[in-house]
């Protein structure tokens, strides 16, 4: 019996969605723009997320070391610091490895080359470029760096300069941009969702109302609850397959083209790419939430006329 | 069988339209209801109907109280009726054949009664030719008869007609009455409502007046007097 009935509100809910062609369209319409409003939010959180990472990871602690200090004098500064807890890698560059960057960046400016060679020797000492596991920890290393702290010991007259201090308002406003865009992503995240709730029930509302009185003579003929709930669900979850579909078959071209205009600008990252790896979890969770959404939506609203 | 039994009913504005009635209607009946428009005949169908609820007294269904009926209890007692409306109230995105087999699909019933009886009752109701036309492809005629093949098909004890000939022209007209006076002599209930003198007199049956709420008059062979 259970069968059979399921079979007729299937049935019923299939014919019901294609019958009630403008209903159902204005009702993927709006679950379509739902759903794209959606997926951009998620795309445009991978890009900034990414765009932060390649920030992040541009930012470093460089400890400069005069012109007269040993390797070994470097190596025991980096072992140190390589020690601490905070610190995630730590990069050399040797003399002669910083003459040769200096001389690659300025290769067009040959007034600069001119005067490096009048100088004759190499005035470029080596440095260490040290890479914090957060960015909020740098002043953790710098002051761990500093000459009070005991960790260079004999090694901080090799020490040149440590450029934290120069760049540490950078940091600091990087720290504050982290912190600030995550709270206001998930508020905004909160609004976008709730908002795109209200739009889809609202419809799917004014849709329903269209049927109240159909609804009524369903009871007086005497339809259970059930039986006349089952297909204006079923009509939902097919709004909520088909608007996936749409949404995702809309961004498949709308990424490609978005990448091409803007790869260069998000520090090389291929947004195409990039949805194309999350389409199985992407189109997942838009047919799970938009399913949840509308048959949430159309059971509260037929609920309403059910109070025959 | 149905049983009125002190009922009034007031609106929070004051409006009283139903006024102490006590009425009670036998089984195999044909009771025509007439009054005119606001005498509360259409109030009394909706307490049958349960649509609404008295402010005093008791409707009952053989032993049951109407209106204390909850959820399943209730969608029993409303397949035990089958209504009729003036306006027909035809499921529009469904089909003639649609329509009638969604009262059996509602009731639970087999696909293979349902793929026998629907064309059977859409063919004494004479529309087995047009059991696939949809409500807006037929006439208003053809729409009551939709609605009383629907009605029926559950075999209910008991038939509501709400002025069902009042959008039909007399040949329409005819041919319904004579449809529900088929079903009465097969055994059902029927309970009319009427403005239609014609109607009344032909029948020749129960007839119960309203009047501002209350019933002025009950004859069991009567016609249409006001």
């Amino acid at each position: 019996m259970r069968t059979v009935l399921w079979k007729r509100i299937g049935l019923a809910g299939l014919r019901g969605f294609y019958r009630n062609r403008t209903v159902s369209l204005s009702s993927i319409f709006i679950l379509t723009i739902t759903l794209s409003i959606i997926t951009s939010f998620y795309l445009f959180r991978a890009v900034f997320d990414y765009t932060l990472v390649q920030v992040k990871e541009k930012v470093d602690v460089r400890v400069y070391f005069k012109t007269d200090a040993t390797e070994e004098q470097i190596m025991e500064v980096k072992a140190k610091l390589l020690g601490l807890t905070d610190v995630q890698t730590i990069e050399y560059v040797s003399r002669d490895q910083a003459l040769l960057d200096f001389k690659k960046k300025h290769e067009g400016d040959q007034l600069t080359l001119q005067a490096l060679d009048e100088l004759g020797a190499n005035p470029f000492g080596a440095s260490l470029s040290v890479v914090a596991k957060d960015t909020s920890r740098y002043e953790a290393i710098a002051h761990q760096l500093d000459e009070s702290s005991g960790l260079l010991g004999d090694n901080k007259t090799a020490i040149d300069k440590i450029n934290y201090f120069q760049i540490k308002d950078s940091i600091d406003t990087l720290n504050n941009i982290i912190g600030w865009t995550n709270t206001v992503g998930f508020w905004l995240s909160i609004m976008f969702v709730l908002m795109s709730c209200m739009i889809v029930y609202n419809t799917i509302r004014l849709a329903i109302f269209v049927y109240r009185d159909e609804i009524a003579v369903m009871k007086l003929v005497g339809a259970s609850n059930m039986f006349i709930r089952g297909p204006f669900v079923v009509e939902s979850m097919l709004y909520s397959v088909v608007a996936t579909v749409i949404t995702l078959a809309v961004f498949y071209p709308a990424t490609i083209w978005v990448t091409q205009k803007t790869v260069f600008f998000f520090e090389g990252m291929n947004i195409h790419a990039f949805y194309m790896a999350h389409i199985g979890t992407l189109s997942l969770a838009l047919l799970i939430f938009g399913a949840l959404l509308t048959t949430v939506s159309s059971l509260l609203a037929v609920r309403k006329y059910l109070k025959v | 069988m149905l049983y009125f039994d002190k009922v009034s009913k007031e609106y929070e504005n004051g409006a009283r339209v139903l006024d102490d009635i006590s009425l009670t209607i036998n089984k195999g009946e044909l009771v025509s209801v007439v009054g005119h428009s606001g005498a509360g005949k259409t109030t009394l169908i909706k307490m049958l109907l349960a649509e609404e609820s008295p402010s005093q007294g008791v409707v009952s269904f053989n032993s049951d109280n109407i209106h204390t009926l909850r959820g399943k209890d209730m969608t029993k007692y409303r397949r035990k009726i089958g209504v009729v409306f003036q306006d027909f109230r035809l499921i529009p995105n469904k089909t003639a054949y649609e329509n009638v087999a969604f009262a059996m699909e509602a009731a639970g019933r087999h696909d293979d009664e349902i793929a026998s009886d629907v064309p059977h009752v859409l063919d004494l109701v004479d529309l087995k030719s047009k059991m696939h036309h949809f409500p807006h492809q037929l006439s208003g005629g053809e729409q009551q008869r939709v609605a009383i093949a629907r009605a029926i098909i559950n075999r209910p004890e008991i038939i509501i007609a709400d002025e069902p000939t009042g959008n039909l022209d007399p040949l329409n007209t005819y041919d319904i009455v004579q449809i529900l006076k088929k079903i009465n002599d097969l055994g059902t209930t029927v309970i009319l409502t009427t403005h239609n003198k014609g109607i009344v007199d032909n029948l020749g049956r129960r007839v119960i007046t309203m009047e501002n709420g209350k019933v002025v008059r009950d004859q069991k062979s009567g016609r249409f007097t006001m």
